[in-house]
């Protein structure tokens, strides 16, 4: 039975490595339902928060496959009643609907919406929460003009133990890690000797 | 094997006491000769050449092969790395030298061939512009690249080829790319001396063995009546043959062989009851479905070994020994996984079984062996029909080497038969294309092979499709002179191609009526001396010229233009259902 899962990847903070964790995917025709890649407490170590919706026993081959990769450090996977996770929502309403149907700003309310920005000819809500609530709150703007929405990729927390964060600091100071070296050389063309 | 951290330092530290002003591409060099590399198959270009141009000085100490295209080079340095058990070397240019090096990546990942590729990139403020000769290297790699890593400081060189060569050579080893733009090449910078890299954080090449899941799988083994091992290129990678012999000899159990796995045991062993496969020998097929208990060791369970996976095994508790825990249920549910290194685990296991013989079981295969011998071997080895067959040429081939030859074949029916009748008593000596099944891998590999281990023959087993992909290595064999026995096979045909249109295509025999040129008079062209036979009084004596002539020779051998490999296991079929010949399908 498929269902969705959300896979945790501790990396290196390599350039490249997306694009090595992506093809996993990609290979064996799996749509990724949503990827965030950012830092973690630990700065030089990176974390990739992965959904899709598969049969656990793919899930689990995937994995296993992720954590071959040389600069993967951890991964794993969890289904979603083992974690606390998120993804946050920006809608682009127009300014005069808002201030002339109530019936908007209860909805507003109603979904805890906060404003990022008023201007005149349009405002810009916020909503965090779960993937429902978000498309629920989009659907019932549908109607009422709503210009943009862009919903991020999920965050997720695992709710058991005290996540890897001890682990993590421990190992890093054990073993720090290598600097990542960027071409320096790219906005410098002109000045560059060629040969 | 392993050295600590400290000791490495103290190793580089005694041999470069002075920090010396070095140019990247010199120091690509002196970790080559800090790692033990002797030879490189190579091929120079623009963004290569500040490291072709160091190597001018470096001749009296490494010794590089110039190939003919960038294919051969890979091919060359797989064969190499196959035979002698140490990371093959290669050079390619950027642009086309790069990309002509994919089909070889690709062939040594899935057959974890350790490698070290060093491509030459474009300047890196150049990167992205589209510049001459500049592909995304890295990104067209990273699928077939155990690990790449692109290097656009000279500063980087030092730690990244100590981790390129310890990434290659541990765990299941596999390919490593190293791009390096021509500025780093021409950098010059401080060298402090090089230090061989024994650890990476991420990485962990050799999962711990687990006692309990030994102590399990001993448990199993001991109470079991019909027990079979299947064993691949694990067991030769893990350099683990003594081990593995001393386990299978203790318990007493029938053992197959994987294509890759295969000479990590003589062809004669007693427990040896051949090879697995859709090609294999009928036995260890057929039994595979009898078994109660199958012992994988160190192979990976590919569709070709399997056949259907839902009729594969399924009465049998499985054991699965691998170095890489991701082989571990990928394809067969396993009931005890043992992983680590079987070079570790294979003895730990002896320690706990107990002294056994499965003569009735093993009595099977025997019978097996014989039904298959009468039905097809005989008929192939010892033909009544005046047409030559693949199998009375190995058969020869067999008898002339005494099994001491090291045998490297392309792909096609003269693999399959190759692999099914050729004789082995060393590890290491049967080389072939296993799991990406790529045509042209034979020439060039036997020209690494040979190289590889210069004490022993190299005979390179071909058909007349699969030469014409590299041919153009001759040259390379010309100008280097290495010492290639290339045999090859002609049946007029893509052979393997034709069976199977032959077999589930009605006939319909679409474009696999192959032309070939003459191979003796291309051979002579290239200062190689051969010959062509097809007759059967002229075999054996053809055979012996092209072993006993001390360079390189080509051999043809003209032979049945429909003959047809059986057995077979039809694709989708289950291992059981295999078949002696076509009159059973
Ligand atoms: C590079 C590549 N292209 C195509 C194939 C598909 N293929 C597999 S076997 C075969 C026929 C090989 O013919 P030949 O080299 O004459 O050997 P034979 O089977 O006749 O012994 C082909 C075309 C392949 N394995 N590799």
């Amino acid at each position: 039975m498929k269902q969705e899962f959300t896979i945790t990847v501790y990396t290196e903070d390599h350039i490249g490595l997306i694009n090595r964790i992506a093809i996993i995917f990609s290979r064996r025709k799996i749509n990724i339902g949503s990827i965030n890649a950012g830092p973690t407490e630990v700065e030089t170590i990176h974390r990739f928060t992965i959904v899709i919706t598969e049969t656990e026993e793919v899930v689990q081959k995937i994995t296993k496959q992720i954590e071959k990769q040389v600069d993967v450090l951890k991964a794993f996977y969890n289904t979603d009643d083992e974690l606390v996770w998120q993804e946050m929502a920006m809608y682009k309403v127009p300014t005069k609907i808002i201030a002339e149907q109530v019936k908007v700003e209860r909805l507003l309310r109603q979904y805890g919406a906060n404003t990022v920005v008023i201007r005149n000819d349009y405002t810009v809500f916020e909503t965090t929460g779960q993937r429902e609530e978000i498309n629920a709150l989009a659907q019932a703007l549908e109607p009422w003009g709503l210009i943009e929405f862009v919903r991020s990729a999920r965050i997720a927390i695992i709710k058991s133990s005290h996540g890897l964060h001890k682990a993590l600091l421990e190992f890093e100071a054990a073993e720090p890690s290598e600097p990542v070296v960027e071409n320096e050389f790219l906005d410098q063309r002109d000045g560059v000797f060629t040969l | 094997m392993e050295r600590t951290f400290e000791e490495n330092k103290q190793k580089a530290s005694d041999k470069t006491q002075l920090v010396q002003q070095l140019s990247g591409s010199q120091i690509v060099l002196e970790a080559f000769l800090h790692e033990g590399v002797k030879t490189i198959f190579g091929y120079p270009g623009g963004a290569i050449m500040p490291i072709y141009d160091a190597l001018y000085d470096y001749t009296d100490r490494l010794e590089h092969i110039l190939v003919r295209h960038e294919q051969g080079a890979i091919h060359a340095a797989q064969g190499y790395a196959r035979v002698s058990g140490k990371t093959g070397i290669v050079f390619a240019t950027s642009g086309p030298g790069a990309t002509n090096l994919v089909t070889g990546l690709a062939d040594a990942l899935i057959d974890s061939t350790p490698l070290v590729c060093i491509t030459g990139q474009v300047f890196a403020h150049l990167l992205g512009t589209d510049a001459f000769q500049e592909t995304d290297v890295i990104n067209i790699t990273t699928p077939v690249t155990k690990w790449n890593y692109q290097v656009t400081d000279a500063d980087e060189l030092p730690s990244v080829l100590a981790k390129a060569f310890h990434i290659a050579g541990s765990g299941r080893p596999g390919p490593v790319l190293i791009d390096i733009t021509k500025n780093a090449q021409l950098q010059k910078t401080d060298y402090r001396g090089y230090t061989p890299c024994n650890y990476i954080r991420s990485y962990r090449p050799k999962p711990i063995p687990r006692a309990e899941y030994i102590e399990a799988a001993a448990v199993l083994i001991n109470s079991a009546k019909k027990p079979l091992v299947v064993f691949g290129q694990g067991v030769l990678l893990g350099n683990a043959e003594k081990e593995f012999t001393a386990f299978i000899e203790k318990a007493g159990i029938p053992s197959a062989w994987t294509i890759l796995g295969m000479s990590a045991i003589p062809t004669s062993h007693p427990l040896g009851v051949g090879m697995v496969g859709m090609h294999g020998n009928y036995g260890p097929n057929l039994l595979t479905n009898e078994c109660d208990l199958l012992i994988a060791i160190g192979m990976r369970f590919d569709d070709r070994v399997t056949g259907r996976l839902d009729m594969y095994a399924k009465q049998a508790k499985i054991i699965h020994m691998d170095i890489d825990p991701a082989e571990i249920d990928k394809n067969v549910k396993t009931d005890v996984p043992v992983w680590g290194d079987c070079k570790e685990t294979l003895p730990a296991l002896t320690a706990l079984i107990n002294k056994k013989e499965h003569k009735e079981w093993l009595q099977k295969f025997k019978d097996c062996a014989e039904k298959e011998n009468l039905k097809v071997i005989q008929g192939e080895m010892f033909p009544v029909e005046e047409v030559l067959t693949m199998a009375e040429v190995i058969n020869h081939l067999n008898e002339l080497t005494n099994g001491e030859a090291i045998i490297v074949t392309d792909v096609g029916q003269h693999q399959m038969v190759a692999c099914r009748y050729a004789k082995y008593q060393h590890s290491k000596s049967n080389i072939t294309s296993g799991g990406l099944g790529t045509m042209g891998f034979a020439l060039p590999a036997a020209i690494g092979a040979a190289y590889g281990d210069t004490s022993r023959t190299v005979v390179a087993v071909i058909g007349d499709g699969g030469v014409q992909m590299t041919i153009q290595e001759l040259g390379t064999i010309m100008q280097f002179k290495p010492n290639v026995k290339i045999l090859i096979l002609n049946n007029c045909f893509l052979g393997m191609v034709r069976q199977w249109q032959q077999l589930f295509h009605e006939k319909r025999y679409s474009f696999v009526d192959i032309q070939s040129p003459d191979f003796v008079q291309v051979a002579k062209g290239y200062g190689i001396p051969g010959q062509s036979v097809n007759k059967r009084s002229n075999l054996n004596g053809a055979l012996k010229t092209m072993l006993e002539h001390e360079g390189s020779y080509l051999l043809e051998v003209m032979v049945g233009k429909e003959n047809n490999v059986f057995p077979m296991v039809p694709q989708g079929k289950s291992v059981s259902d295999i078949v002696l010949s076509r009159d059973e399908m």
